[in-house]
């Protein structure tokens, strides 16, 4: 029995993983769900910004991270309408323009956002860091145009921006290490305020930014865009997808323990 | 086509996921079609946006007033944009055996450009602020305006940073005292892993969900309304 449990096929593994996903989805459970400080903080931030306020968004993600991201970005984009609030969209990640301009176009039309003049996407530019430092000068030197080719002075939204100075806040969706960059460059050059909504790879490296102030909030994974969907009160994927995450996760804990009790038990009998 | 499209990725993801059973044609299909796809996106962006706008477009503008036939409105000064293309195009001399050494002079002014611009902001953010950071709880306990949690926190924090360094101090042999420091800092740092890779994991599954919830919602959900339609 217990050579059997150590020696078992990882397609067990594989099929009790895809049941504890495919049988939540089907159930459609809802557990409770509690909003972490770090969450809760980049609410507060947005919440507190005056109406037209101008805050920019980063999009730092590709296909991959998308199911993390995307949810999150969906909720901070419907805040940001809702509160009449304008956003500036700009990404790094050269796989990103295409997810990001259809994401904020979707948001605009439910919410009632005008193009050009409640937000605008800039687009892609390559040069990571250079791009971060360049647009503390003049935003205008980095995107000419927005992501339609639409020069920036045509766009009404851009009338009164030169750069960070005019910004509220910037918030980056990323699934790389962008946020320590615009950190490094945006904050500590040119005291922009940055938040980040950030993939459950990246999260243990996002809380030292938390704790010195250099991040005023976080947005953990799919957990964080659970979070943010509740406190919108607008349950979509983010909610929907931390319930069925709740099982895996159970699941786990208990092969885990499992793999450990059966380790133990078999060194002793070797012993 | 909407339609193709969900039916091209149910197909593409149920062919990557078979690996899990064992290696395929069908896996490999796929495999072989992301890599190829993304390089070839890759390229046009990277042709699109890097390659047009800052090296052919300041080409272009540099040398358009010298071409026979066209007026020359621009001097000599419009040259100088033919400086960073030209060391840019240095990097190619790594193809080259022979030409390698070539590549020294536009490495060199990336490095000192990058530490010129680095260094400095590095250091603040990530050493002075950061320690700031462990510090600065100690000055609200001196005035009494932390919390008895705030404490425990701002305490562990020290240990747990003044430990991992410890770890990490190779000048001095783990002996003694030193030793048992470094092993609480082993002890932080494989609680910090924990973290990461609990983290990792939910990442992990939050993607396999989104699959799912695509394969059962948009692929099937889209084949129950067909037949519900027929019958």
């Amino acid at each position: 029995m217990l050579d059997k449990l150590m020696n078992m096929d990882r397609r067990i593994v594989f099929i009790l993983v895809a049941l504890a996903v495919i049988i939540p989805t089907k159930l459609r459970v809802n557990l409770p769900i509690s909003v972490s400080e770090p969450t809760q903080k980049l609410y507060d931030y947005i919440d507190n910004l005056e109406a037209d306020s101008t805050i920019m968004i980063a999009f730092n993600y590709g296909p991959a991270g998308l199911p993390e991201l995307h949810p999150m970005g969906r909720a901070v984009l419907k805040q940001c309408f809702d509160k009449d609030v304008r956003v500036i969209g700009v990404t790094l990640a050269p796989d990103a323009p295409t997810l990001a301009n259809t994401l904020m176009e979707e948001i605009a039309q439910e919410s009632g956002a005008v193009a050009g003049k409640d937000y605008v996407f800039l687009g892609y530019r390559p040069g990571g860091s250079l791009v971060m430092l360049g647009m503390g000068t003049s935003i205008a030197s980095v995107f000419e145009n927005d992501y339609n080719g639409t020069a920036l002075a045509e766009i009404p939204i851009m009338e009164n921006i030169t750069n960070y100075d005019q910004i509220s806040l910037l918030v980056d969706f990323a699934s790389g290490n962008t946020t320590e960059g615009w950190i490094n460059y945006a904050n500590t050059q040119y005291n922009l305020q940055i938040a980040s909504g950030v993939t459950g790879v990246i999260i243990a490296q996002m809380y030292p930014f938390l704790q010195t102030g250099q991040l005023v909030g976080l947005i953990a994974g799919i957990a964080g865009a659970a979070e943010y969907e509740r406190l919108i009160d607008a349950p979509a994927k983010g909610m929907q997808w931390i319930n069925i995450e709740s099982f895996v996760h159970l699941l786990i804990v208990g092969l885990v323990i499992l793999g450990n009790i059966a380790f133990f038990i078999r060194n002793r009998q070797e012993e | 086509m909407e339609i193709f499209g969900i039916w091209l990725a149910a197909f593409l993801t149920l062919s990557i996921y078979s690996f899990l059973y064992r290696d395929n044609p069908f896996y490999r299909f796929a495999e072989y079609l992301f890599i190829g796809i993304s390089v070839g996106y890759y390229i046009v962006i990277y042709i699109h946006q890097g390659f047009i706008p800052f090296a052919w477009e300041p080409f272009w503008a540099a040398v358009k007033p010298f071409w026979p036939g066209i007026p020359r409105e621009a001097g000599w000064i419009g040259l100088i944009k033919l400086i960073p293309i030209a060391l840019g195009l240095l990097f190619f001399g790594g193809l080259s055996p022979r030409h390698t050494w070539l590549i020294r002079y536009p490495s060199a002014v990336l490095v000192g450009f990058g530490s010129g611009i680095s260094i400095p902001l590095m250091l603040q953010t990530f050493i002075f602020e950061q320690t700031r950071g462990t510090v600065e709880p100690f000055a609200a306990i001196n005035a009494g305006t932390l919390s008895p949690w705030g404490i425990i926190e701002a305490v562990l924090m020290l240990i747990g940073v003044a430990c991992t360094l410890t770890y990490f101090f190779f000048s001095v042999e783990h002996r003694g005292p030193v030793k048992w420091l470094s092993k609480v800092g082993i002890a932080f740092l494989m609680i910090g892993f924990g973290a990461a890779f609990g983290n990792t994991v939910m990442g992990r599954v939050a993607l396999l969900i989104q699959r799912v919830d695509f394969l059962l919602n948009d692929w099937i959900g889209m084949i129950i309304g067909w037949l519900g339609t027929i019958f």
